[in-house]
């Protein structure tokens, strides 16, 4: 029974697809994946909209939306009317056809990513041996649009914003990826499904997800500022902040463009926050051996939800960053500090079992932070900004 | 330390979070249309006419001194004096304001046309949901739409009024004593004393 509920996805995608000619079921049966995939995921992006607008607001002494629907739940579906019947305004001087597939692009790229991942126990679209490098490969291409929509826009706002966009992506994108190596190094594959198997296993009744170790906590804090970096969120909200750039690289943007680029930016959370659940949260496997019987894609999504929560919880929280501290933060703090992983990270995985290797990788981990933030104080690279003449 | 100022921020913000289902302190937005908070006593929108008694036109305590309409700054009032006379609170004949006008679309809610008055006959209201769908003739009052009773304007702003009240009493109180006077000493003129004369 609970392998039924457990895999009631993959059985119910077996039994309609059961239907057609044998030549067309295994196109069938990706295809009904596909569009699985591209319902849900919108779906979960209503309602992580109405849940950021209900979260901000309480965290603000707000109500937040309340007026359409109970709750204010059908606020989305509100403001998808809206999007849909709004003018769709192209600049006159804005290169038409870049302009039109920018967001378009955006999307397309976000929606590769959720192919190679694991949502539950079998539950994975394409099951590649290099599925964490497609991931990063398609990534990357949204930035591609990001500065198709920037430049094809002529317009200083959308242009700098644009170029911050890009700057921050590229510079943050190294740090994704060299936290993710470590898992990697460990687990010895790049294929996601199997990183979720190594982390499928219990010591008493507690998980071997890699976030319960040294060099895995550390990794998944800095995959996290990376990811909340390369998904464009607040405090790295640079590339639109609406109080000097208007809305960045999507104020050309206006009706279902604006709302494809919004869909966009939610996805990518959604895509980064499945990736970060699969490296550093052991996937879709339950937190405790005595929950094993929960069907895994609700262990998925529940760890999926919970980061989109402390992805709302930063926004609620922090005041966007400036420029330079942005750039800063990633070459000067994050970049050595992921480094330094991997190297923790190796000496993890020669050191063998045993307690010493907990004190050690802890030890040089704690040192070098504290190290390397005291370090930066001092530079003042970091803490209140000092002026030169102004004082 | 690095990232202790995060993590404070964070237990506030998440403090917020919890508290606004459980403290009215953490929750403090009023539902507007469904929920009012009363208005402030020193709280001022546009000008309102105080009359006396229960029929308006004939209680008004203007007497179209135009005072205020010289001093109002943006010039939203425009007022009409009336060619006869009639009796004010103190029974003396008086003007009274044929048209009085204020465009609130031009009002500032600076308040000199009540402080100028002489005759407490204008104040300022407290009403502020005004709204119209005629943006010209809707927001330009008549006096029958600023008439508002003196009880009226006890509530909004009690202190005030009690003030206006006491001030007002005290001159009708003069006014009568003098009156009385004069009807005396009239009355004395008018009859020698007795034992006067030769």
């Amino acid at each position: 029974m609970t392998g039924t509920l457990d895999q009631i996805f993959v059985l119910l995608q077996h039994w309609l697809v059961g239907f057609l000619p044998a030549g067309l079921q295994p196109v069938a049966a990706v295809l009904l994946s596909v569009v699985v995939i591209v319902c849900f995921f919108p779906a979960l992006f209503a309602f992580a909209v109405w849940l950021e607008r209900k979260g901000l607001g309480r965290m603000q002494n707000r109500l937040g939306p309340n007026r359409v629907g109970p709750f204010g739940l059908l606020q989305p579906i509100a403001d998808g009317i809206k999007s849909l019947t709004k003018e769709d305004v192209v600049p006159l001087s804005a290169d038409a056809a870049v302009h039109f597939l920018a967001p378009l692009v955006l999307v397309v790229a976000v929606f590769m990513g959720f192919a190679v991942l694991p949502m539950g126990r079998n539950m994975v679209l394409v099951d590649m041996d290099a599925g964490l490098l497609f991931f990063f490969a398609m990534g990357a291409s949204t930035e591609l649009s990001v500065f198709m929509a920037g430049w094809s826009s002529r317009n200083k706002y959308s242009l700098l914003g644009a170029m911050r966009a890009v700057a921050q992506m590229i510079s943050y994108e190294v740090v994704l990826v060299l936290s993710s190596v470590a898992v990697v190094m460990i687990a010895g594959s790049l294929s996601l499904t199997r990183i979720v198997e190594a982390q499928n296993h219990y010591s008493g009744i507690f998980p071997h997800w890699y976030i319960f170790t040294p060099w895995g906590f550390a990794g998944f804090i800095m995959y996290a500022i990376a990811a909340t970096a390369e998904t464009n969120r607040s405090p790295f909200d640079l590339p639109e902040g609406e109080s000097e750039l208007v809305a960045g690289y999507h104020t050309e943007y206006s009706g279902f463009k604006f709302a494809l680029f919004f869909l966009g930016e939610y996805l990518a959370m959604f895509s980064i926050s499945g990736l970060g659940t699969t490296l550093f949260l052991g996937g879709w496997s339950a937190p405790f051996s005595f929950l094993g019987w929960v069907p895994s894609w609700i262990w998925f999504f529940s760890k999926l939800m919970l980061s989109i929560f402390v992805f709302i919880w930063l926004r609620g929280t922090l005041p966007r960053l400036r420029q330079d501290q942005l750039m800063n933060f990633a070459w000067k703090f994050v970049l050595p500090f992921t480094l330094l992983n991997l190297l923790v990270t190796a000496l993890w995985r020669f050191m063998g079992e045993g307690w010493e290797r907990w004190v050690v990788c802890s030890a040089i981990l704690a040192v070098a932070y504290v190290a390397l933030a005291r370090l930066e104080m001092f530079k003042g690279h970091f803490g209140p900004r000092r002026y030169r003449y102004a004082e | 330390m690095l990232g202790e100022g995060i993590l404070k921020g964070l237990a506030e913000t998440a403090r917020n979070f919890a508290g606004s289902y459980f403290s009215a302190k953490r929750l403090t937005t009023v539902e507007y249309p469904e929920q009012r908070i009363a208005p402030l006593e020193a709280a001022r929108v546009f000008p309102f006419l105080v009359y006396d008694g229960s029929d308006w036109e004939a209680g008004l305590r203007c007497v179209a001194c135009q005072i205020c309409e010289k001093e109002c700054p943006p010039k939203c009032i425009f007022i009409e004096k009336s060619k006869d006379k009639k009796p004010d609170a103190l029974g003396k004949p008086q003007f009274y304001p044929a048209r009085f006008d204020i465009d609130v679309s031009v009002c500032m809610s600076c308040q000199i046309c009540a402080e100028v008055c002489p005759f407490d006959a204008i104040k300022m209201n407290t009403e502020f949901e005004l709204a119209t769908d005629d943006r010209f003739g809707g927001l330009m009052l008549d006096r029958s739409q600023l008439a508002r009773p003196n009880e009226y304007y006890r509530q909004i702003h009690p202190a005030e009024a009690a003030a206006v009240d006491a001030h007002l009493a005290g001159e009708k109180a003069k006014a009568d004593a003098k009156a009385k006077a004069a009807a005396e000493a009239a009355a004395a003129k008018a009859a020698p004393p007795a034992g006067g004369g030769d």
